[in-house]
């Protein structure tokens, strides 16, 4: 297609602002999952995880930050810990002073003299990191107040966000087994018995077979929700409700997606080959195994993906039949996790949230070839 | 039938024997089963009791069903149109010779990658009222964002905004349809003159036409089905219910409430809306899809 230069100039504009607002979420997930909660609700929001220094007594020290003041300031002395300390919007009661961020009227303080802080404003509440060791730190004591300006940034991203959001998870490895446990028993299952069907439907010539197919294909406009409870209470009556057994079980059954997308790749390959087989005395079984398979690897490849894919991102399944936390899989454990933790604690969530989507990612940067393929062709065959 | 053809018969038979009985335990007796139950008060502890219609006309009374109908028609409604076009868009932009295509490519289908729970974390985040990264932005526009996950108006824009966010798959889609648009009509059309617009409008969108109505019916099918996404992040359905969706009902009817009856003939009230959707779309759009076949 020939374009006009301000036409390509304008798809390069699109694309760009397009596909930086579909990458920033996810930039997002990751920056948030490094930081140190206090950063994870600073505004205006940074982007790149850091450590703050700030200069007390003399040194520049790590430091944890707090809020950010602004307004009238004040030289006042502490008796309390013997130092002339910079406090910044506090109100004046009866000649004295009142810090922010407490109640308490014993924290009244003299005032020795009050500055204009117009030049150095704003100013930012700071805690040595040495004295707040806690996640949230305390308010009651060691607050410095300092410039805004004087502070320092290095880029430090905090990787044992991670290790925290396993520890907080609580059962991690455990979900983590379970949804590699469903993926592998899912995986071989939907592949070998929908290539086992598709291999009937498409390489043996038997009548009705066309008919039968008409039916496999009629079952996929049956929406889940009209069999959920059924085969729930099937289920139930296996007394398997609490185990992970109703989550594979069913894929040894091949769906009629994956027969339907399979025959499709049986049929292209030449008859001749199951032919020349049989007159060699093959009986179908190893015309299947031994020819037609190895030659289909790409199309099995395809369905295993999206299986795995489908078994690692689902959600219901779980909900429905896990009982016990012990039994959860990674996406209804992060969810749990959410629904206890969440609100507050987002740099955790965030990391959880990371090594949930991460390993999906990944996978799919080392199979992109047939993710794309696969997508293409449930659009195009159908 | 002679000998040969009785055998190939046993042969086929053993083959689909799996797909068999998966149909038989999976589908044909739950759909059984499934009508059963909806003509019926079942709370999976006793067994079922048959109780007519009475579901179906509790269901046509129940404010909370229709609450549910609606905001769901409303997200399918919105979201559909929305999706279509931005995909199509992302695919047409992409279509052309432009540096970094694969790199856009990636960028655009990722995010469709993420498991469901792990983006309905990203946007509780991004969408927070207080904290969140889209408020901030649209502040730097002068405009106050809402409470996107509290105010009843704009809990279920949030959930439309994710499924957009997820249109990655359908651009891959078009994407690939596109690549097999021939060519030699674009050079055609440059001969006559035809500008940007005329050959998208005359040429590209006839010409992927099946695929749009392809992506059109499984978009119909899937967005009446939308659970995970609002059960996240707005658990009961939100404030006054504004993000209560018709699977969650459906849901919370079967598992909290063990309205298995009720459960069942909601299921079925959604197949017939699905259906007739699915009807409506193909014969709205029979005239205009053009099979390179016919």
């Amino acid at each position: 297609m020939k374009k006009s230069i301000p036409g390509t100039i304008m798809s390069y504009i699109l694309l760009l602002v397009g596909s930086v607002i579909f990458i920033i979420p996810l930039i997002w997930m990751i920056s948030t999952a490094l930081k140190p909660i206090e950063q994870t609700m600073s505004m205006p929001p940074t982007w790149l995880p850091y450590r703050a220094f700030a200069p007390i007594d003399g040194a520049q020290v790590a430091v944890k930050e707090g809020e950010l003041i602004e307004g009238p300031s004040y030289v006042i002395y502490d008796p309390s810990i013997n130092k002339e300390l910079i406090v910044a919007q506090s109100r004046i009661e009866d000649g004295a002073l009142m810090i922010p961020g407490s109640d308490d009227t014993s924290n009244k303080i003299k005032i020795i003299e009050t500055v204009d802080a117009s030049e150095v404003a704003p100013w930012i509440k700071v805690i040595p990191e040495s004295v707040a060791k806690d996640e949230t730190p305390e308010y009651k004591s060691n607050w410095y107040v300092v410039p805004k300006a004087q502070m320092s940034r290095k880029f430090a991203p905090r990787w044992s966000n991670f290790s925290n959001a396993i520890k907080y998870m609580k059962f991690f490895p455990m979900y983590l087994k379970n949804t590699l446990i469903l993926c592998f028993l899912t995986v071989v299952g939907t592949v070998f018995s929908s290539a086992i069907a598709a291999y009937g439907f498409s390489r043996i010539d038997w009548r009705g077979r066309d008919k039968v197919f008409l039916v496999a294909l009629a079952t996929m406009m049956v929406p889940f929700p009209v069999v959920m409870v059924p085969i729930y209470c099937l289920f139930r009556w296996l007394g398997w409700i609490g185990t992970l057994r109703p989550l594979w079980v069913g894929s040894f059954f091949a769906g009629a997606f994956n027969v339907f997308l399979l025959r499709q790749f049986f049929r292209s390959l030449p008859k001749d080959l199951s032919d020349a087989a049989r007159i060699d005395g093959c009986n179908e079984w190893r015309i299947f195994w031994q020819i037609i398979l190895p030659l289909t690897r790409p199309a099995l490849m395809v369905v295993g993906l999206f299986q795995f894919m489908g078994t690692w991102n689902d959600f219901l399944g779980p909900l429905i039949y896990l009982t016990d936390q012990k039994d959860f899989t990674l996406a209804l454990g992060l969810q749990f996790f959410q629904s206890q933790h969440g609100g507050t604690e987002w740099h955790y969530l965030m990391a959880a949230s990371t090594l949930v989507g991460m390993p999906i990612i990944i996978l799919y940067f080392f199979t992109q070839r047939s993710f794309i393929e696969g997508i293409s062709m449930t659009g195009l065959k159908g | 039938m002679t000998r040969r053809e009785w055998h190939d018969l046993g042969v086929g038979l053993a083959f689909i024997s799996p797909w068999v009985i998966g149909f038989l335990f999976f589908c044909l007796y739950p759909v059984g089963a499934s009508i059963y139950y909806s003509f019926c008060d079942y709370d999976v502890l006793q067994s079922p009791v048959w109780i007519g219609a009475l579901n179906y006309s509790d269901m046509f009374q129940d404010p909370v069903f229709w609450k549910a109908l609606w905001n769901t028609l409303y997200f399918a409604a919105v979201s559909l149109p929305l999706g279509l076009v931005v995909a199509l868009m992302i695919a047409v932009l992409l279509n052309q010779e432009v540096k970094g295509r694969s790199l856009y490519r990636t960028i655009f289908f990722l995010p469709s990658l993420v498991p469901v729970v792990a983006s309905a974390m990203i946007w509780l985040w991004i969408l927070n009222g207080k904290f969140g990264l889209l408020n901030y932005a649209l502040s730097y526009v002068g405009i106050k964002g809402p409470n996107w996950l509290t105010d009843q108006y704009w809990t279920k824009p949030s959930i439309i905004l994710m499924a957009v966010w997820g249109v990655g798959g359908a651009v891959v889609i078009y994407l690939a349809a596109l690549q097999d648009v021939p060519r030699s009509l674009y050079e055609s059309a440059d001969i006559d003159g035809a500008s940007s617009w005329t050959k998208l409008r005359h040429i590209t969108i006839p010409l992927i036409s099946p695929v749009i109505y392809f992506n059109l019916i499984m978009g119909i099918i899937g967005s009446l089905q939308v659970f995970a996404q609002p059960f996240i992040m707005f658990g009961g359905g939100g404030t006054n219910r504004s993000a209560l969706f018709y699977a969650v009902y459906l849901y919370q009817n079967a598992f909290d409430y063990n309205q298995m009856g009720y459960a069942c003939a909601m299921a079925w009230i959604l197949f017939i809306i699905i259906l007739a959707l699915t009807w409506v779309a193909t014969k709205s759009t029979r005239k205009h899809i053009f099979y390179a076949g016919d």
